[in-house]
């Protein structure tokens, strides 16, 4: 089974995946990688808001609402 | 007999959404008091929990990186730089059992700081039925702190945990939570040979560029600490091709998550109510409804619901003026100075005030339920995109709602907001939004002059005018909040990162508290400043009596009394009192004062008694009915039911014979106030949490030169389609 790197952004409500990487390391990255978004650990998209963004995701058996422009930042391996 | 102990200081923390003001009112009961430290942004909830010990509420946090002012707070609290004394001796450290990967990661940064810790294992039944059950005991002996279970909302857990704080006093420090060394520790150590101050600063300093430890190592040892926490980052960065803040995440998850292993047993359970109340909450089409139809509820059963209630109170004051005048009736005193300030100045202006309680208490007892259920969280979740039309975010509406209550609660709110400019620009409009001192206005103008009509056969004119005040505030703090953000608050696109917590019961006893100090302000105001402007409008008012006015209408008095008898007589003498009160108020200081300004409010459509009023609801809105009150209870307008407030304006004439309310003039009264900042409490609110009178003095401006406006263009416009 070969593994795709995607941006979070990108997905769909229901996928997700492995972290692979946080491409940013200002505040916003530190708040995420606090908020428990870091390399390693799965994510699922759960859903997007009626207007398009934020979106609701699931990270450490919890519910986060994230910008689409922050979701960019997190790139994610997902069976490919 | 025991000796008199010492007071040991017991700091509580936790994430948001742990029930850590649940289990503070759990420990300290009704033993509570809010600390004010100053110069800094904050009030600390302080109670006492036993004899000996006090412990404070910091402020709910992910982190103690410290951005947003209540991480600061936070933070500035455990180290004891907040008020000059020493740091607390033990910290407690509220976690949620159902989500102990996130919690612990704030665990893992009190326990840096180098004081015993605490950790109460809270609302461990949601987690049962969540399917995660928490062994405390092996957690406790991983972590190397003493960790309690407790259910805050069921109080149970809470000897225990008092005991193992006692025990815990004076006790170890914990040990450092990380697995190995790491590129940070060797940095803190070569930064504490020449700036010893300890662990917990000098990491948080490496870590957070510009954050409040980089500012207190500053204070502490000079300018040249900036550019030696800058190299040290810059080292980091080029040793591991990692940010510090990367690998201090990175290092706690890894201690978390062996911490953890074994720990927590998780069975699966079927789809949570969370989720499936989200699909239908944050659903796009039911979602919008829902949202839509709650917020028109709350507002329309704050006016349906409070009713009975008001009258209530209004009946309580009538009868309090009739019981007073009984009492002075027959004595020397009647009709004289002492019963004219207890009856029109005192009771007329409390009363005329404190008769909104009932609203204001529903619409934070809403508030309060909606926040803590979860919902709130939900609104700001599906009012982000909107707000980032004007350069904000969803961060922004717990603030921007809460002001629809007050708008001090709703600025303290904004404290969460980690962006400055956009913490700033929240700050700035919040006061926009119609809060609870504006209803007594809209109420009381609506219901006199706006008719009850309906159109389209079911929708009410006078909802409409309401719901349109509201409207107004809103799209000026929209239009404000936009032309801020792309002028003198421009910054980089706003964020938003929040956690959705899982939708709970609230904890009635919580929401309760939270009402109850909320009724009790208003309580306060009413008590003080409101009674002290009644009595000072009430002296202006009566003073100086005209010797003039009062011998020519006694003359007027022994005329008729000589030409006429029976029921014309009475009729007779009725007419010149009533003439009588209108000149002497005219002519007493208030009168002067008010025709002074009349040509400033004129062009708005007020007279010289509206003028007054909104001059001296200067410190607060709510003065301006109040002081209607006592002008018309002085002035004896409105005939025989004097009490009544709206009779009096409607039965109010300017000298040339025509009323002096219209529709337009009540319409231009309502906008001017919608918009207007006079709120001396919101002044001295925005000032302390921006440290700045600039702002402050900002706010009051800009807001009253919009309200000038408003009402100057509503009037025009009214009067043209002949309001």
């Amino acid at each position: 089974m070969s593994m795709n790197i995607t941006r979070l952004s990108s997905c769909h409500p229901g996928e997700g995946g492995r972290i692979a990487r946080l491409t940013e390391d200002g505040p916003v990255g530190q708040r995420l990688r606090e908020m428990g978004v870091i390399e390693g650990t799965g994510i699922k998209v759960i859903r997007v808001a009626p207007l398009g963004d934020p979106m609701e995701i699931e990270v450490m058996g919890y519910l986060l609402s994230l910008r689409k422009s922050e979701a960019q930042f997190v790139e994610i391996e997902v069976a490919g | 007999m025991r000796l008199a102990t010492a007071v040991s200081r017991v700091a509580l923390i936790g994430n948001p959404n742990t029930g850590k003001t649940t289990l503070f009112n759990a420990l300290t009961g009704l033993n509570q008091r809010v600390g004010n430290y100053p110069g800094v942004t904050v009030e600390v909830k302080t109670g006492r929990c036993g004899e000996d010990l006090e412990v404070l509420d910091l402020p709910g946090t992910y982190s103690l990186a410290a951005f947003s002012p209540d991480e600061a707070v936070a933070a500035r609290a455990l180290i004891g730089d907040l008020d000059g004394s020493p740091g607390p001796d033990l910290a407690i450290v509220v976690v949620d059992a159902a989500n102990l990967n996130r919690n612990l990661y704030l665990v893992t940064q009190v326990m840096d700081i180098g004081i015993p810790v605490v950790v109460a294992l809270n609302m461990g039944d949601l987690a049962e039925k969540a399917g995660i059950t928490v062994d405390a005991k092996m957690l406790s002996g991983k972590l190397g702190v003493p960790v309690v279970p407790t259910l805050a909302s069921k109080r149970e857990g809470i000897v225990s945990l008092t005991a193992a704080v006692r025990a815990g006093i004076g006790g170890d420090r914990p040990a450092t939570p990380w697995n190995g060394p790491s590129p940070l520790e060797a940095e803190e150590a070569k930064l504490a040979k020449i700036r010893p101050a300890g662990r917990f600063l000098l990491r948080r300093g490496i870590v957070d560029a510009g954050g409040s430890a980089e500012e207190a190592l500053i204070a502490r040892y000079g300018e040249s600490v900036r550019g030696a926490l800058a190299a040290a980052r810059e080292r980091i960065k080029e040793n591991t091709g990692l940010a510090p803040a990367a690998i201090e995440a990175k290092m706690r998850y890894t201690f978390i998550g062996e911490a953890l292993a074994g720990v927590v047993d998780r069975r699966p359970v079927g789809r949570s109510f969370t989720d499936r109340a989200d699909a239908v909450l944050t659903h796009r089409i039911f979602g919008t409804a829902i949202f839509v139809l709650l917020l028109t509820g709350i507002f329309m059963s704050i006016f349906s619901g409070a009713a009975p209630f008001m009258d209530l109170i209004e009946g309580v004051f009538d009868n309090l003026g009739e019981l007073v005048i009984g009492w002075f009736a027959g004595s020397a005193l009647e009709g004289g100075m002492l019963e004219s300030l207890i009856v029109d100045g005192a009771i007329a202006g409390v009363g005329g005030v404190l008769v909104f309680l009932p609203q204001i208490l529903i619409l934070f007892l809403f508030l309060a339920l909606l926040e803590d259920c979860g919902y709130l969280a939900r609104a700001a979740f599906l009012m982000d995109r909107l707000l980032r039309f004007c350069g904000l975010s969803g961060h922004s509406f717990i603030p921007m709602l809460s002001s629809f209550a007050c708008a001090i609660p709703g600025i303290m709110a904004a404290r969460t907001i980690g962006d400055r400019k956009d913490r700033i620009t929240t700050i700035l409009v919040a006061p926009l939004m119609s809060c609870s001192a504006r209803l007594p206005i809209y109420a009381i103008m609506i219901a006199a002059f706006v008719p009850a009509v309906t159109v389209f056969g079911f929708l009410s004119v006078r909802g409409l005018v309401f719901a349109g005040m509201y409207f107004l505030g809103i799209m000026v703090a929209v239009a404000v909040a936009f032309l801020l953000k792309k002028t003198m608050l421009k910054g980089p696109p706003s964020t938003f990162v929040m956690e959705l917590p899982p939708y709970r019961l609230p904890a009635l006893r919580t929401v309760f508290l939270r009402v109850y100090d909320r009724g009790k302000a208003f309580v306060m105001r009413a008590g003080t400043i409101i009674f002290t402007m009644s009595v000072v409008i009430w002296a202006l008012g009566y003073f100086p009596r005209s010797s003039d006015v009062l011998s020519k209408h006694d003359a007027d008095r022994e005329v008729a009394a000589a030409t006429l008898s029976g029921d014309d007589l009475a009729a007779r003498i009725a007419e010149i009192d009533s003439l009588e009160s209108g000149e002497l108020l005219r002519s007493s200081a208030l009168g002067t004062m008010g025709r002074a300004i009349e040509p400033v409010v004129e062009p708005l459509g007020w007279d010289w008694k509206i003028g007054m009023a909104a001059i001296a609801a200067f410190p607060a809105r709510e003065v301006v009915i109040s002081t209607l009150s006592i002008i018309y209870d002085l002035g004896e307008e409105g005939g025989a039911d004097e009490g009544n407030l709206i009779a009096a304006m409607t039965a109010s004439k300017r000298e040339d014979g025509t009323p002096v309310f219209s529709l337009a003039v009540a319409l231009s009264l309502m906008v001017f106030f919608a918009l207007c900042c006079q709120c001396g409490a919101t002044v001295a609110t925005i000032r302390r949490e921006l440290n700045s009178w600039k702002w402050a003095g900002f706010a009051f401006t800009y807001m009253t030169v919009l309200a000038y406006l408003g009402a100057l263009i509503t009037y025009r416009l009214a009067s043209a389609l002949g309001a």
